[in-house]
């Protein structure tokens, strides 16, 4: 409720708040804008929020955004041309997002933009990126139910996190009973719904399910720990399935510990807390509770040592952690700069043309290809929380897993599919043979 | 210590040895078993907890203690396996034999979390003969939970030693919960268990007797659907109990967040939209106070609080007459103006703080004594909640008291009721302002302490609390302290009732819509100002 409030009165002001942001970026791109002649350099677009409360997960992007193109100049750029990253600022206002979008590709004339957090920021961002045709590339899991031509999707959509996690807890741990507990809106919403048809197609009872939801930046848990502690009494095993946002997290982990939830009794398995999360709390009470990733940062692997050693050497600071939309953005950097390289050229539509198939090597070890539905292939990864506040992975999928851009288990979306080089759609049904086309 | 270490684990082992019928403690298989820690599979390890917990080798208990706190380390080249004791010394964990240094390829001994449930079981099955009480109550505890059969014996014969009350009656649950599940066990022992462990009553014992499966004699399921039904209803009585403190607790947070509010909105009638950013610097204080105490004095952990608390007075409090001197006053009865300055403000506040410290989390440590609950009865009482609310009532003492017996608190009301007759009578009005303005903030700042104890420190910390905070002012009534205790309390309360039955989402919409309502009615809140003072 408080952030709603402060959203919606925060919208008289908002022309305030551009200048504010635009102030503010005024100072931040005078540090990284080299004086140069537009036609040597290619612009990379860079839409992460900087300030308001989405700061906390985006401001890491863009810093290993610009890391890439670091990385990619020492090597001599692409084409012979030196990458520029031009950084916007959106300030977590999602109309802003749109405006800030419309400046990169119109204004700054850039090739490609990697951003966005939120589904509704991306969202707000879509229409944009159709009418202007150029490139997003989009580094979160998200609810997926969406294939867009102009978009790639590099991270998981739920069959590449959600189901593997609930098949995790079903096998190992026998969980019988499911907490499904989200912040209030879209992905978790979406997500759930997709959990609950999966978990009824494996023979859950609907009173072995229980769903809660919560504001956003809620604090309180008391109610509702205790309530997951009531539900888990019922005498089989229970779990709690959490895509609880950001900021909740924390208050949420810290009254499970001082209520004694152990991970031994209930587990909780988290789809959107990583390493930066655990950052701010003592993860000694949350030992074993579990989260589902395409990545950790405590995977051994030369190519993830050597991605963090320049993460470190790159912000000067060794305790940066690095997480799973951060191995996205650097799946999606390498598979763009490889598209441009092919096709020799940075124009929309040959890149777009040219990313499906491409693939580029992950950090943990494996080859992630782009699909025909824009989304990728990406391992699974179940990890433990350990003590010092690192995941210690317990399990992972046996290969690759291909991301679907349309749920199965859902009603609506399970005859469609996405692709964007044979029959040129995002959801095609293939029951009925048609192209639904934009608008759905 | 270490010698008495080996004196206690060398009586448990033998204790196990003589009950249990162990096996002759052969140097075969157990090597072997040790030896299997190094294959990095969880399957080997369930495996090797198993024949070392049953072994009867007096390296058992330290070997699995060391596995559950991460010390048993591994060589996966030379299969050696290692204990790294509490004092630093390392032994070989098959041998016992002292050992200089563990080789770097080790790495400790990986656990997921049911073989956490293995290693707690085994433990439990280990210490239940230990000369220390809490340990034993802890060994029972944990036999309770997985009421594994092979521990029966040391059970029983640890209940016949046992002399402490309470020891004895957590032995008697835990030989319960093994009988009730025992397949071989007769009726009569299990309809005794069924009796044992709804006398025990709580949410444990109710995922016990509600788990106990088909294949019970009828007379035990009916017992026990029926042993069920009661622990609910004794559950649903309490969790009225429940609601009423968590209630307390979110109204103390609310009393909290609101009550420099109280003095800056209420009192001085500045619409103060920066309010939630002075909690954030109070929060930011005791990052840095932890901060400083983790580099320079960590023995001085405990007491980072109490150090913060005047810190995060001072640092806010200074702040807030800084903004007062240099932009407030500018703006007395301008509502319109403070409101959009003020929250301009608030997000210089923001993004400064986020230079500053970064836009991620700090993490703020609990000291000890705000960590971990105790029950009362059937519910769960957080430390952390129990000490917000008292530290919430003792400012809210502190600060009525202040405004009621010292001199600047005389002028800061008599200022707020008539600043022009209060200036004829030589008070500094401007210098009263910036001090109640400062005072306001400093409140502010120490709710940013207790706050950080529950919530993240990070720079949109204040966002969270702002509309709440405006919300429990005017919900009292504005410009009286009282009307924002009981406003706080009433809106807490209300809340954690409302949760349960509408959701958290729900609810607090339904708590905003009533508020809507209510000061339709009541336009000046619950504790309206009467007399001249209202039209001043």
């Amino acid at each position: 409720m408080h952030t709603r409030l402060i959203h919606d009165m925060a919208t008289p002001f908002s022309r305030r708040r551009c200048l504010a942001a635009a102030a503010g970026l005024a100072l931040g791109l005078a540090a990284f804008s080299p004086a140069k002649a537009a036609d040597d350099t290619i612009k990379v677009g860079i839409l992460h929020s900087l300030s308001g409360t989405m700061a906390i997960s985006e401001t890491t992007l863009k810093d290993v955004v610009l890391m890439l193109i670091d990385e990619q100049n020492k090597k001599g750029g692409v084409l012979g041309k030196k990458l520029e990253a031009v950084v916007v600022d959106p300030a977590s206002n999602w109309p802003l997002f749109a405006e800030k979008a419309r400046e990169l590709i119109t204004k700054d004339k850039v090739d490609v933009v990697f951003g966005c957090w939120t589904s509704v920021s991306r969202k707000s961002v879509l229409p944009v990126f159709k009418e202007l045709n150029s490139i997003l590339f989009y580094p979160v899991q998200y609810e997926g139910e969406e294939s867009e031509r102009n978009v790639f999707y590099t991270g998981a959509a739920p069959n590449q996190q959600a189901i593997p996690a609930v098949d995790y807890l079903m096998k190992e741990e026998k969980v019988k009973r499911w907490v499904l507990a989200g912040t209030d809106y879209v992905y978790p919403r979406t997500t759930n719904k997709i959990l609950e048809a999966y978990l009824k197609s494996k023979g859950v009872a609907q009173d072995d399910i229980m769903i809660n939801y919560t504001p956003f930046g809620h604090s309180d848990w008391q109610t509702i720990v205790a309530d997951i502690k009531k539900f888990g009494s019922a005498g089989k095993k229970t779990a709690v399935v959490s895509t609880i946002n950001g900021d909740a997290n924390v208050p949420f982990y810290k009254e499970l510990g001082n209520q004694g939830v152990k991970a031994t009794d209930i587990p909780v398995v988290a789809f959107s807390v990583g390493e930066e999360e655990l950052a701010g709390i003592d993860t000694k009470p949350l030992v074993g509770h579990l989260a589902a990733w395409n990545y950790f940062e405590s995977i051994k692997n030369p190519a993830n040592e050597k991605f963090i050693k320049e993460w470190h050497e790159f912000t000067k600071n060794d305790k940066r952690t690095t997480n799973d939309p951060m191995e996205a953005h650097y799946i999606g950097f390498n598979m763009w700069v490889k598209a441009v390289e092919k096709v020799k050229s940075t124009d929309p539509d040959k890149v777009i043309d040219a990313l499906p198939g491409i693939e580029t090597p992950n950090l943990t070890g494996g080859v992630s290809k782009m699909l025909p539905n824009h989304h990728i292939t990406k391992p699974v990864f179940i990890g433990e929380i350990k003590a010092n506040g690192q995941f210690d992975v317990v399990w992972k999928t046996p290969g690759l897993v291909a991301g679907d851009a349309w749920s199965k288990e859902l009603e609506g979306s399970k005859d469609l599919i996405g692709d964007w080089v044979g029959k040129k759609c995002g959801n095609y049904n293939v029951k009925t043979n048609k192209c639904l086309g934009s608008g759905t | 210590m270490l010698a008495h270490v080996f004196d206690r684990f060398r009586t448990i082992a033998l204790a196990i040895f003589l009950t249990a019928f162990a096996l002759p403690a052969f140097a075969g298989p157990f090597e072997d078993a040790v030896g299997k820690f190094a294959n990095d599979e969880f399957s080997d390890t369930e495996e090797a907890i198993g024949v070392v917990a049953a072994s009867g080798n007096p390296l058992a208990y330290p070997i699995i203690s060391a596995l559950q706190d991460e010390r048993l380390m591994a060589d996966p080249d030379t299969k050696k396996v290692y204990i790294k004791q509490t004092d630093g010394k390392i032994i070989d964990a098959a041998t016992g034999a002292a050992v200089d240094s563990i080789p770097d390829s080790a790495s400790s001994v990986r656990l997921n979390n049911r073989l956490r449930r293995t290693v707690d079981a085994a433990l439990g099955g280990l210490t239940l003969l230990s000369p220390d009480l809490s340990t034993r109550m802890a060994a029972a505890q944990s036999v309770f939970k997985s009421h594994e059969e092979t521990a029966l014996p040391t059970v029983e014969s640890a209940l016949a030693k046992e002399t402490d009350d309470v020891a004895r009656q957590a032995l008697a649950e835990a030989r319960a919960a093994i009988l009730l599940f025992k397949s071989d066990a007769s009726e009569v022992d299990k309809l005794e268990a069924v009796a044992t462990i709804k006398a025990r009553g709580d949410q444990e014992a109710l995922a016990m007797l509600s788990g106990i499966g088909s294949d019970q004699p009828a007379s035990v399921a009916k017992t026990a659907a029926a042993a069920t039904a009661a622990i609910q209803n004794k559950l649903a009585m309490w969790s009225m109990v429940q609601n009423a403190w968590y209630g307390l607790s979110l109204g103390s947070v609310l009393l909290l967040a609101a009550i420099g509010l109280a003095i800056t909105f209420g009192v001085m009638g500045v619409i103060n939209m920066a309010h939630g950013e002075m909690v954030m610097l109070g929060a930011y204080t005791t990052f840095v106070v932890q901060e400083v105490i983790r580099t320079r004095n960590p023995g001085l952990f405990d007491y980072s609080l109490l150090i913060a608390v005047p810190l995060a007075f001072l640092v806010s409090g200074a702040v807030g007459v800084l903004i007062e001197r240099t932009i407030i006053r500018f703006l007395y009865g301008r509502p319109l103006e403070t409101l959009l300055a003020t929250w301009g403000l608030s997000l210089v506040l923001q993004q400064a703080v986020r230079t500053i410290f970064g836009p991620t989390n700090r993490e703020v440590g609990n000291p000890s004594w705000m960590s971990g609950a105790f029950d009362v009865g059937l519910i769960t009482i957080t430390y952390n909640r129990l000490w917000i609310l008292c530290f919430t009532l003792a400012v809210f003492a502190v600060l009525l008291a202040m405004l009621r017996f010292t001199a600047l608190g005389l002028q800061m009301r008599a200022v707020t009721q008539n600043r022009r007759m209060a200036a004829a009578m030589g008070i500094a009005t401007s210098r009263v302002d910036a001090l109640t303005f400062g005072l306001g903030s400093g409140i502010a700042g120490i709710a940013g302490v207790a706050l950080s104890q529950i919530d993240n420190v990070s720079p949109n910390l204040g966002q969270g609390y702002i509309i709440d905070s405006f919300m429990v002012v005017v919900f009292g009534g504005v410009g009286n302290l009282w009307g924002t205790l009981v406003g706080a309390f009433t809106l807490g309360i209300a809340n954690k009732f409302l949760e349960p039955v509408a959701g958290a989402v729900l609810g607090k919409i339904a708590i905003l819509v009533l508020i809507i309502l209510f000061i339709q009615k009541r336009p000046r809140g619950l504790f309206a100002l009467k007399g001249r003072a209202v039209e001043a």
